[in-house]
């Protein structure tokens, strides 16, 4: 088998007519891509109906033709040179089409920004040079093009290099090269032009075969985010796509944000020939752990001295696309790598005006404006600064379904909260406990575990804690329940309702059954616990013994029942943020069981639970984790 | 190091892994031709072994005995589910259709029953972006009304690797998890992964299929490639088109847009 090089993305952007299409034309045909004939054929359809012969001319009869150049098509061509194969991936001129130009340039290797030597940098030159700095193309080179049209003059083509210059060093793109060209010639396209002699650098062809194929970032530090974790036989595989860096088999890695750290027991891919010793980025792989910690899709793995950063506040250079204006206050859904966060635009810090990069206040951004922005997570996340890692320093902005914008992200100025844990951790000690979970569990009968029940309120999380303990504790099991009756009363006396107060209300209860269950109990936990991140901190402190159980029962349901008078005065504004009527209640995704209460009366959902709880704790029982994920 | 093939496989793990991640239920149309198999592969790659949803074959009854005889082998050596759909005699198609084409729209309406009833929110389809321009057009998930329509003039922007996942309730989704391959990496991948293939992919007597479909719509080209590896030197050269096989794509200049837009794969 012949080992073909390496395919190279091209994107080219500029302004309407400064001769994009010419120039692509050029390059297939003086590349040879054409089909024999082709051109011919052009230039006589041209002469039969009178119209002045275009190189673009070539692109619309690769369309009409289509499927004849198995190549061609209209929004990627291929073309090769000596040295390797390229796809040029189309990107329109025009403003509303940036959507599909971002969907495109995202997959480029290199770019080539057009300017007319004539005009000099327009608007779009700007807006699209612009959006090459977002999309983190390094690989820029600037052709000067109808440099036939300017005479071919040298003072020309420098005072517009010149130019593109000083707008480019502005943002931070710093272009391989500055070409003179005259596409519709077919001056130094693919080869030197002699009506140059002046320019002693290469012919844009060369220059592209000087670039490389964008090479995953190997050298920088592991980036692996978790994107599922399959249990299909008895090994726990943690599947990802390593996005930077190399991980190999015996590394200690930490999960982030949780902070959690475990060692690599193997790397899995179904049928390799050999075992596994390392991998690296743009692999999708699997990895085993020596310890069942909590890892789940959204978390970071790293090594433990190059770890991502932890924050709730962070800031974006972004480009918007949304019908909507984005708006400070309001709140989106962002995905980072494999994570998802809800995050709310904290302040709009300028809105910026690609063409002379100035800066406006403004609070909002429209579709197709660009601009810095702060947001503030409720969870917390694990992110790199764009401009250290672009993988795991870049998100997209979701609303309502469809992804409406996307930027790069920075921490300039903002704190890593990692640091500040550390600080905290440093006069801790952990001691080494010389009893195990092993030995509890032996003397108990059963492990230790936390059964979190979620749900509304009235959805009946009190009645079944109750019942189930008593349930359990028939059976000789060592059981306690933490509710807000027994935990606000003294651990969390110092605490009121307030978003702030509630969410820390959970985090201790959640610290609090970590403990309880570590020595060994059966803990149920009955609170509302609305959000997904709190609840995801609880799990994270009490690792792989967490069965999130979701009581299920409708709004309307609850409120009918309403048993302590509470959705009444929610409804009369006396009770501020009550959960399903003026606060959210974010449903889990993936809980261990489901218990409809709506639909099943209290003794069969009693049964539901305690049959989870006594197939997972009890240790004669053999672990089957696959089924321990609700079905619905 | 990673190689082409190795990178294209390993995005394609990726789209597979998002896939069973984010949408259930979930199904694969298998048309037990070089590219799906070569998906199915991949899936068990991702997967480590297992095919963690049914495959399907939306069957007219037309396929070559070969087809029919690779389809139940495999099935048999791999031990997955598969799901047949019999999909409604030509008779019931839309009747300004042209002839080939109309008898494509069969796999469409095939389909289109099998979602009502199946109710499977993704749908993992093996189109590749070179085999025709309008699938160039496709967005990796690709999100379809109920009836299976298509809006290619406002699709999802899809960047980042981050693809749109949550769609409302009267949609569901394609999957296009090699999108990004070419006819020639199918068949390098074919090769080095040693994947079987129906047997009418290689020449017999000067003639061979480029692309399988139904007996009465494709048809063989000519070519003495007997052997992957002279298939893939076949390719190195040729300017012709994959589909040029297929009847129904160049009977109207839109007739395979029209196709996709209600529904096609
Ligand atoms: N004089 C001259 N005209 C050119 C050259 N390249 C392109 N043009 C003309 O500029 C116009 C716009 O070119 P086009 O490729 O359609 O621009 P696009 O909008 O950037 O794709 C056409 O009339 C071309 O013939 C060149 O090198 N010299």
């Amino acid at each position: 088998m012949t080992q073909q090089a390496e395919k190279v993305g091209v994107v080219i952007v500029g302004h309407v007519d400064h001769g994009k299409s010419t120039l692509i034309g050029r390059l297939l045909h003086d590349t040879d891509s054409l089909m024999d004939g082709k051109l011919k054929e052009v230039q006589e359809s041209c002469k039969r109906r009178n119209v002045p012969f275009e190189w673009s001319f070539l692109l619309d009869a690769f369309q009409a033709e289509r499927d004849q150049a198995v190549t061609i098509d209209t929004t990627q061509i291929w073309f090769k040179s000596k040295k390797r194969p390229y796809v040029i991936i189309d990107a329109p001129g025009h403003r509303e089409f940036l959507k599909n130009m971002i969907s495109g340039a995202a997959f480029a290797d290199a770019a080539i920004l057009v300017v007319d030597a004539a005009e000099g940098v327009r608007e779009q030159t700007k807006r699209h040079a612009y959006l090459l700095h977002l999309l983190g193309l390094k690989q820029v080179v600037v052709a000067i093009n109808k440099m036939d049209a300017a005479g071919y003059n040298e003072k020309r083509f420098n005072d517009v290099k010149a130019e593109i210059t000083a707008y480019l060093s502005g943002i931070d793109v710093v272009p391989r090269a500055i070409l003179p060209i005259a596409a519709r010639e077919g001056d130094n396209i693919a080869k030197k032009s002699d009506k140059m002699p002046w320019h002693k650098g290469l012919s844009l062809l060369e220059q592209l075969d000087a670039f490389s194929p964008a090479q995953p970032p190997v050298e920088k530090p592991l980036r692996f985010p978790v994107q599922d974790v399959y249990r299909f036989d008895e090994r726990r595989i943690i599947v990802g796509r390593i996005t930077s860096g190399v991980v190999r088999k015996g590394d200690v890695l930490t999960f982030s944000p949780s902070n959690r750290t475990a060692t690599v027991v193997s790397i899995e891919k179904w049928n390799a020939p050999h075992e596994i010793l390392s991998a690296q980025a743009g692999e999708s792989v699997g990895i085993t752990l020596d310890q069942p910690i909590y890892a789940a899709r959204g978390d970071v793995a790293s090594h433990a001295d190059k770890t991502p950063m932890l924050t709730h506040d962070f800031r974006g250079n972004i480009f918007w696309l949304g019908k909507e204006p984005l708006r400070a206050g309001k709140r989106y859904k962002i995905k980072l790598a494999t994570a998802e966060a809800t995050v709310t635009v904290q302040s709009i810090d300028r809105v910026i005006d690609t063409g002379d990069l100035t800066r406006t206040e403004k609070d909002f951004v429209s579709a197709n404006e660009m601009a810095m922005v702060t947001f503030h997570s409720r969870e917390t996340i694990a992110l790199d600064p764009f401009a250290d890692n672009h993988e795991t320093g870049r998100a997209v902005i979701i609303e309502n379904q469809d992804v409406v914008g996307g930027g790069i992200l920075n921490m300039d100025g903002l704190a890593d909260l990692r640091l500040q844990r550390q600080a905290a951790q440093e006069n801790l000690h952990a001691v080494d406990h010389l009893l195990t979970a092993g030995d509890r569990a032996l003397r108990n009968g059963h492990r230790g575990m936390v059964a979190w029940l979620t749900g509304l309120s009235g959805a009946g999380k009190s009645t079944l804690a109750m019942r189930v303990e008593g349930a359990l504790h028939a059976k000789g099991m060592q059981t306690y329940v933490l509710d807000g009756d027994n935990v606000r009363r003294g651990l969390n006396a110092d605490l009121g309702f307030s978003a702030k107060d509630r969410s820390e209300n959970i985090r201790r209860v959640g610290e609090v059954a970590a403990l309880m269950a570590d020595a060994g109990l059966i803990v149920i936990t009955a609170f509302i616990s609305p959000f997904v991140a709190d609840r995801r901190s609880a799990r994270a402190a009490a690792g792989e013994g967490f069965h999130e159980i979701h009581v299920k029962a409708d709004l309307s349901t609850c409120e009918k029942r309403d048993p302590k008078g509470l959705y009444k005065k929610a409804r009369s504004g006396k009770i501020a943020e009550f959960t399903g009527i003026t606060s959210p209640y974010e449903p889990p995704e993936t809980p261990e069981l489901v218990v409809d209460t709506g639909g099943h009366d209290v003794d069969e959902c009693v049964g539901m639970i305690v049959d989870h709880i006594l197939k997972h704790a009890r240790i004669s029982a053999a672990r089957n984790p696959q089924s321990a994920r609700a079905e619905s | 190091m990673q190689d082409h093939l190795d990178e294209l496989e390993s995005k394609t793990i990726y789209i597979l892994r998002e896939a069973y991640n984010r949408i259930k239920p979930l199904g694969m149309l298998w048309s037990i031709g070089k590219d799906s198999t070569a998906l199915l592969w991949c899936i068990r790659k991702a997967f480590y072994g297992r095919v963690p949803f049914p495959m399907i074959q939306l069957d007219t009854g037309m396929e070559e005995d070969e087809v029919y005889a690779f389809r139940d082998q495999l099935v048999k050596d791999w031990g997955f589910e598969l799901k047949i759909e019999q999909c409604p005699p030509e008779e019931q198609m839309d009747q300004t259709l042209p002839p080939a084409t109309r008898a494509a729209a069969r796999k469409t309406e095939g389909l289109k029953n099998l979602l009502a009833r199946e109710k499977y929110k993704g749908v993992i389809v093996g189109i590749r972006r070179d085999e025709q321009s309008m699938r160039a057009k496709e967005r990796v998930f690709s999100p379809r009304r109920f009836d299976g329509t298509w809006d290619y003039k406002d699709q999802p922007a899809e960047f980042w690797d981050q693809y749109k996942t949550d769609f409302p309730e009267d949609t569901h989704v394609r999957i296009h998890p090699i999108l990004h391959w070419r006819e020639i990496d199918i068949w390098r991948y074919t090769q080095r992964e040693n994947i079987p293939i129906v047997p009418l992919y290689l020449a017999r007597n000067g003639m061979r299929f480029r692309s399988l479909g139904e007996k009465n719509i494709t048809f063989p080209i000519k070519s003495n490639a007997s052997t992957i590896e002279e298939i893939i030197a076949e390719l190195e050269t040729t300017k012709t088109s994959e589909r040029a096989g297929r009847s129904m794509d160049s009977e109207t200049e839109d007739s395979f847009e029209r196709l996709r837009q209600s529904g096609y794969m």
